[in-house]
C-alpha cells in the first residue's frame, strides 16, 4: 500500500514544482506490493493510458488527485455536529479501521433492503453523527471518498454477489447489456466488444471501475463513479439516472464484479 | 429481400412531429431489395454540405467511428470500416437505406440508425421522437458519400 505522504513534504513539492515547472520526482513505478493491472483478461483504465498520464498518476508529487486525498485526510479528522466528533472519534486511524473496505463495496445492506456504495456509508454515518450530509458529488463527498477508498490502494476488487445481493447483481448486468439511447448503444458494445479501437481520438477501455474516484483531465476534478454512468448515458443521447439511484448501485455492483480482482487505484487519472 | 417499414418515424413526420422545421418529408418509406430509392427531399442532396455534415463534431459524426477521406480532420475513428471508395460500391438508394436503418440489414449492427425513432430504449428527453439527422441532411450525407469513388 501506499505510504501516506507527509502533508508539508506534499505542500511544498507542490509549491517547488508550481515555480520551476519541473519535478525532481522520478516517475514511481506501479506499487510492488499491488495486484497487478491485468487480470484473466481484464484490464484497469491504466493500461490505456498514455505514457505521460500513467506516470502522472505514479508520481505522487504530480498527481493531481492527491488535492483530494489531503483534504479526505483533513475531514476524516474533523469534527462535524451537534456532538463534535470525527470519524477518526469511532474508527480511529483510517489507515487501519479502512483497510479493504472500499475493495467490497457497494455491499447489501439489510436494513435497507439495498446495496450501499462508500458514499452512501458516509451519508448514514453522518446522519448518525447529526452532521449535513454531503452532496454526491460534492468536493468533501469527492474527497472523503477518495481518501477511505485510497487506504484499499492495491488491493483487488472482492465484491460479494451471493445471497441477497444477487439478484441487484442481476439487475446491474441486465442494465450493462441492455441498448439505450438514441445511439440504441449498450455499454458492451464497447467495453467489451470494441476495446483497443480509436472512437476519433480515444481509444476504447474496458470501462473498469478500479480506478474510481478518478481525476478525469476532461473535467479537470475528482469524479464518482455514478457521474461516469450518467455521463455514458447521457452520450448514447440516453436518460441518465441519478446518482445514487437503485439503477445505478446495481450497476455499480455489477462493474466491481466485472472488474473483480484488479487493484483499487485511488487516487488514479483518466482521461 | 429486406422489407422494412419504418413506421414510428412515418407516423411522427405524418403528424409534424419533425426534427428540424426545414425537413420535408416522404408519407411513407421502405427499405426495398436492400434500398430507399427516392429521396427523402425535394432539394437534391448537396455533397459539399454533406461532406460538413459528417465531420460536424457538434453532432453524431461518422468520422467518430469511420475513416474518410477527409486528411484535415486528425483521429478517424477506427469503429466501423473505412468509407472511401464507398460510392463506387454501393447506390444512393442502398447509402440511403444502411443510414437510415443499418440495423435492417444486420440487427447487431453497432451503427446508430440515423432516421428511426421506433425500437429505442429510455431515449434522452430531448431526443424523443427526434431523428438522428433530418431528411435533408441525410440526402446531402448521401450525396457525399456517393462522390466517394474508387480511384
Amino acid at each position: 500500500m501506499a505510504a501516506p505522504l507527509p502533508r508539508w513534504k506534499l505542500a511544498s513539492a507542490l509549491i517547488v514544482c508550481g515555480l520551476t515547472g519541473y519535478s525532481a520526482a522520478p516517475p514511481r513505478a506501479a506499487d510492488s506490493t499491488s495486484v497487478p493491472y491485468e487480470t484473466e483478461g481484464r484490464k484497469s483504465g491504466y493500461l490505456f493510458l498514455t505514457p505521460a498520464t500513467r506516470t502522472l498518476q505514479d508520481d505522487e508529487f504530480q498527481n493531481p488527485g492527491a488535492f483530494a486525498l489531503e483534504r479526505g485526510r483533513d475531514l476524516w479528522d474533523a469534527p462535524d455536529g451537534p456532538d463534535r466528533k470525527s470519524c477518526a472519534s469511532c474508527h480511529g486511524d483510517a489507515a487501519t479501521a479502512m483497510v479493504g473496505v472500499a475493495a467490497r463495496y457497494p455491499v447489501f445492506d439489510a436494513a435497507r433492503n439495498g446495496l450501499v456504495n462508500i458514499e452512501m456509508r458516509i451519508n448514514a454515518e453522518r446522519e448518525r453523527m447529526k452532521a449535513a450530509p454531503y452532496a454526491y458529488e460534492s468536493d468533501d463527498m469527492l474527497a472523503l471518498t477518495t481518501f477511505l477508498t485510497a487506504q484499499s490502494r492495491g488491493m483487488p476488487m472482492t465484491p460479494d454477489i451471493d445471497g441477497p445481493a444477487r439478484p441487484l447483481f442481476e439487475q446491474g448486468r441486465a442494465f450493462y447489456e441492455a441498448r439505450r439511447g438514441q445511439l440504441d448503444l449498450s455499454c458492451g458494445q464497447c467495453h467489451d466488444d470494441r476495446t483497443g479501437l480509436r472512437l476519433r481520438g480515444d481509444v476504447i477501455s474496458q470501462g473498469q471501475v478500479n480506478g474510481f474516484p478518478v481525476y478525469r483531465v476532461s473535467w479537470r476534478g475528482q469524479a464518482s463513479r455514478h457521474r461516469i454512468f450518467a455521463w455514458c448515458n447521457t452520450s448514447v443521447r440516453a436518460e441518465p439516472y441519478a446518482a445514487g439511484s437503485p439503477e445505478y448501485l446495481a450497476l455499480e455492483l455489477f462493474m466491481a464484479w466485472r472488474g473483480r480482482g484488479l487493484p483499487i487505484e485511488a487516487p488514479s487519472i483518466r482521461r | 429481400m429486406i422489407w422494412r417499414a419504418v413506421i414510428g418515424s412515418c407516423l411522427l413526420m405524418a403528424a409534424g412531429f419533425v426534427s428540424s422545421p426545414q425537413a420535408q418529408t416522404p408519407a411513407t418509406y421502405r427499405i426495398e431489395n436492400g434500398e430507399v430509392p427516392a429521396p427523402l427531399t425535394a432539394e437534391p442532396g448537396n455533397p459539399a454540405r454533406g461532406r460538413q455534415t459528417v465531420r460536424d463534431m457538434t453532432h453524431v459524426t461518422c468520422l467518430i467511428c469511420h475513416a474518410l477521406p477527409i486528411p484535415e480532420e486528425p483521429d478517424h475513428g477506427e469503429i466501423g470500416p473505412p468509407l472511401a471508395g464507398i460510392g463506387s460500391r454501393y447506390s444512393a438508394g442502398a447509402l440511403r437505406a444502411r443510414l437510415m436503418d443499418p440495423k435492417a440489414f444486420n440487427p447487431e449492427s453497432i451503427m446508430p440508425a440515423y432516421f428511426r425513432t421506433d425500437g429505442l430504449n429510455r431515449v434522452g428527453a430531448e431526443f424523443r421522437g427526434r431523428t438522428i439527422y433530418t431528411p435533408q441532411q441525410i440526402e446531402d450525407v448521401v450525396a457525399y458519400l456517393l462522390s466517394l469513388k474508387e480511384p
